[in-house]
C-alpha cells in the first residue's frame, strides 16, 4: 500500500501543491490529472524519491520509503517521459539491460517473447536509432511485462503509440491490477480499463 | 524469478557500457588522439633538445594523460542523464554506489588504459630510458583510475549544467595535483636512481581511498544533480 | 531553561540578529587592525636578514592563516547544511567563499610581493605559496560550481558536497606539494618563532584578531543580503521596514 501524507513541492520559488494526501492499495489504479506545469511529473519523480518533499512524507506498506531505501525501490517500476534506451543497442539488448538494472534476470527468449507482445517482431535485433517513436515507446513500455514489481509509476505512458498499442497498454494494466498490482500514471489520452473504475486526483 | 547478485549488476553495468563504447569508437580514438597531439605539441613549443625534453617527459606525459582523461569524463554521465537511464540506475534495487562503481571502471578501461598503452611509445619521442618508461606506465596504471574516480564526482556534480566541461576540469583538476605529483615524481626518480616504491606506493594509497569513498560520494552527487 | 538553539536557525530570526552583531565585529576590527599596524610598522624592530621588507607579514600571514581556516569553517558550514538540512548553514557557507577566496588571493599577492626583494624573483614555487593557490582554486570551484546551478537548493547541496571532497583533499595536497617542494629543493619561507622579536608576535596576533573579525563582519552582512534574496517572496520580508 502507497500512502502521501500532507506532501508539499515546489520548483525553484514556485509552490506547486500543498498538503496532498492520497492512498493507493493493491488493485487500484489512480490517475493524476492537471494542466501543464501543475506538477504532475514532480509528484510522480517525488514519489520515486528523485526530488525531495518540501513538507509531508511517502510510505510503503506503513513504512517510510525513506527508511526502506532500495527495499521500496524493488516494488517500484518507472516509466518517465524518457525511453531510457540507448540508440546504439537492440531492442532486446536495451530490455535485457534495463530488466538488469531493477535486479532481474532475464534471458533471451524471456526477452523476445516480451517484445513480441508489444508489437516488435522482427525487429528485436536492429539497434533502436532506425525505429519509430512509437516503436521506441514500446520498447520501453515492454519493461512492464518484465519483472514483478508491485507499484507501476507511468508518466505519459501512452504518448507516440498508436491505436492498437494503446489498447495492449490499457489490456496490460487490467491484468496487472488484476495480481494486486497498483498503479499511479498521468495521460492526457482517453484510458479506459474493463471492469476497473480509475481513481483520480486533481492538481489545481 | 532470478535476481541479479551485486557482482553480477557490476559486471552488467560494465559490459554494458564497454558495448556503447565499442559502438561508439570514435569517442575513444578521439581521446587517444588528442592525448598524442598534447604531448606531441611540446616538443615543437619548446625545441628539440634531448636532455630538456627527457627531464621534462614524465610531467609532460601526466599532464597531458590529466587533460585527456577531463575530456572524456562530460560524457561519463550525461548520455544516461539525458537519455533516462540515469533515473532507471537510481531505482536499482542494489546500491547505486555499485553502478557507480561499474560506470568509473569501464569509463577507465575506455580512456584511462590505452593511455597507460600509448604512453610508453610516447615516452620514447622523448627519448626516456627503458626503466623510466616502466614505471611511467605502472605510475598511469595506478593512477588513472583516481583520475577516472576524482573525475566522476566533477562529472556528477556537474551534470546537466551549462558550460559543463570546462567548470568540470576547474573542480577536479586541483584534487588531481597529488596524483600528478606522485606519477611524475616516481619517473623522476627512477631517473636519478632513486626508490621509486614510495611514489607508488603513495598513488596506490589513493587509488584503495578514492575506491573506498568516491563511488559513495559520486552516488550522493547523482542523487542531488538529479533533483 | 533550555535555550532554543533551533530559534536562531531560521533565516527570518537570523536575520535581524545577525544586522544587529556586525556592528559588535567591524568596529573592533578596525580598532585592532589600525593598532597592529601600528605596532608592525613602528614598534617592530627591523629584521637582521631581511631588513623593512619582512613587515609584509603582517598582514601575509594572518591572510594564509584565515584563508585555511575559512576553507574548513565554510565546508563545516556545508556539511551542516547537507546533512541535517538547515538552509541557514549553507547560506554561512555561501557567504563566507567569497571572503576565503579574497584572504587566499591576499596571501598570494603579499608573498610575490614579499619574494621579490628576499629572492629576487615575483613569484617562487615554494611550498606554502603553491599550496595556497591551490587553495584559492579550490575556493573558485566551489563559488564557480555555486553560482552555475540555477536552484538554489541544489546549488547549496552540491557545493557542499564539493566543498566536503575538498577539505578532504587539502591535507593531502598540503602533503604531497611539500614532498615535491622537497624533492625539487625548492626555497621555503622560514621564520624560526624564537627569533621573532616580541613585538613582531604581537603585531602578528593582533592584525590576526582583526582579520578574524572582518571576516565575521563581512560574512554577516553577505548572509543577510542572501537572506533577503533567498526568502524574497516570503511575508516577513516584505514587511521588513528596509524593503518597504
Amino acid at each position: 500500500m502507497l500512502g502521501v501524507g500532507n506532501l508539499a513541492c515546489s520548483r525553484g520559488d514556485h509552490r506547486l501543491f500543498s498538503g496532498l494526501n492520497l492512498t493507493l492499495h493493491a488493485g487500484q489504479i489512480m490517475q493524476v490529472q492537471g494542466e501543464n506545469g501543475k506538477g504532475k511529473t514532480s509528484l510522480l519523480r517525488t514519489l520515486c524519491g528523485f526530488l525531495q518533499p518540501d513538507e509531508g512524507k511517502i510510505s510503503w506498506c506503513g513504512t517510510d520509503v525513506r527508511e526502506l531505501g532500495e527495499e521500496y525501490f524493488a516494488n517500484l517500476l518507472y516509466l518517465g517521459h524518457h525511453n531510457a534506451i540507448k540508440d546504439e543497442l537492440s531492442a532486446l539488448e536495451n530490455l535485457r539491460i534495463s530488466a538488469g538494472l531493477s535486479g532481474i534476470v532475464l534471458d533471451e527468449n524471456q526477452a523476445i517473447t516480451a517484445l513480441r507482445r508489444m508489437g516488435l517482431k522482427g525487429r528485436e535485433r536492429l539497434p533502436t536509432k532506425v525505429l519509430s517513436q512509437g516503436q521506441r515507446r514500446r520498447v520501453a513500455l515492454a519493461r512492464l511485462l518484465v519483472g514483478d514489481a508491485k507499484l507501476w509509476v507511468l508518466d505519459e505512458p501512452l504518448t507516440a503509440l498508436d491505436v492498437g498499442a494503446v489498447a495492449l497498454i490499457e489490456e496490460l494494466l487490467g491484468e496487472h491490477l488484476s495480481k494486486q498490482g497498483m498503479v499511479i500514471f498521468t495521460t492526457h489520452q482517453p484510458l479506459t480499463i474493463k471492469g476497473v473504475e480509475i481513481a483520480r486526483l486533481a492538481l489545481l | 524469478m532470478n535476481r541479479l547478485s551485486i557482482i553480477n549488476l557490476l559486471v552488467l553495468v560494465v559490459r554494458r557500457d564497454l558495448l556503447l563504447a565499442m559502438r561508439r569508437r570514435a569517442d575513444v580514438l578521439t581521446i587517444l588522439v588528442f592525448f598524442i597531439l598534447i604531448v606531441s605539441l611540446f616538443p615543437l613549443g619548446v625545441g628539440p633538445e634531448m636532455d630538456m625534453l627527457r627531464k621534462m617527459a614524465p610531467g609532460v606525459l601526466w599532464v597531458a594523460a590529466l587533460l585527456a582523461s577531463m575530456l572524456s569524463l562530460g560524457r561519463l554521465f550525461s548520455a544516461d542523464y539525458l537519455d533516462g537511464t540515469l533515473e532507471q540506475m537510481m531505482l536499482a534495487p542494489q546500491s547505486l554506489s555499485v553502478l557507480v562503481l561499474g560506470k568509473m571502471i569501464s569509463h577507465w578501461v575506455v580512456s584511462g588504459l590505452p593511455l597507460v598503452l600509448m604512453a610508453p611509445v610516447l615516452g620514447l619521442q622523448f627519448d626516456m630510458s627503458p626503466e623510466a618508461l616502466l614505471v611511467l606506465m605502472l605510475g598511469l596504471l595506478l593512477g588513472t583510475p583516481v583520475l577516472s574516480m576524482l573525475g566522476a564526482i566533477g562529472a556528477a556534480l556537474t551534470l546537466g549544467l551549462r558550460g559543463g566541461g570546462v567548470l568540470l576540469s576547474l573542480l577536479v583538476l586541483p584534487l588531481c595535483i597529488p596524483v600528478l605529483i606522485f606519477g611524475s615524481g616516481a619517473v623522476e626518480a627512477v631517473s636519478s636512481g632513486l626508490s621509486v616504491t614510495s611514489n607508488l606506493s603513495l598513488i596506490a594509497a589513493l587509488l584503495m581511498l578514492c575506491l573506498v569513498f568516491t563511488p559513495w560520494v559520486t552516488a550522493q552527487a547523482l542523487r542531488i544533480s538529479m533533483e | 531553561m533550555a535555550i532554543n538553539w533551533f530559534k536562531y536557525s531560521a533565516p527570518s530570526t537570523f536575520y535581524g540578529l545577525a544586522g544587529k552583531l556586525v556592528p559588535f565585529f567591524a568596529i573592533p576590527a578596525a580598532v585592532l587592525f589600525a593598532i597592529g599596524m601600528y605596532i608592525g610598522f613602528f614598534v617592530a624592530p627591523v629584521d637582521a636578514v631581511q631588513g623593512e621588507a619582512y613587515r609584509i607579514i603582517f598582514i601575509h600571514v594572518p591572510a594564509s592563516i584565515l584563508s585555511m581556516f575559512l576553507y574548513l569553517i565554510m565546508a563545516g558550514y556545508a556539511a551542516l547544511g547537507l546533512i541535517f538540512n538547515t538552509r541557514l548553514s549553507s547560506m554561512m557557507a555561501t557567504a563566507l567563499a567569497p571572503t576565503g577566496a579574497l584572504f587566499a588571493f591576499i596571501s598570494l599577492w603579499t608573498g610575490a610581493l614579499w619574494g621579490k626583494p628576499m629572492w629576487g624573483a615575483w613569484w617562487v614555487w615554494d611550498a606554502r605559496l603553491t599550496s595556497e593557490l591551490i587553495l584559492l582554486f579550490l575556493y573558485f570551484g566551489f563559488i564557480a560550481l555555486h553560482a552555475s546551478i540555477d536552484d538554489p537548493r541544489r546549488a547549496d547541496r552540491a557545493a557542499a558536497l564539493l566543498a566536503i571532497v575538498g577539505s578532504v583533499n587539502v591535507p593531502i595536497i598540503y602533503f604531497s606539494v611539500k614532498w615535491w617542494n622537497t624533492l625539487h629543493q625548492g626555497s621555503t619561507i622560514k621564520f624560526t618563532g624564537t627569533s621573532m622579536h616580541i613585538a613582531m608576535q604581537q603585531a602578528m596576533f593582533v592584525t590576526l584578531l582583526a582579520c578574524w573579525m572582518y571576516a565575521v563582519a563581512v560574512a554577516l552582512v553577505r548572509v543577510r543580503s542572501i537572506i533577503l534574496d533567498r526568502e524574497r517572496t516570503t511575508q516577513w520580508v516584505s514587511e521588513l521596514k528596509e524593503i518597504a
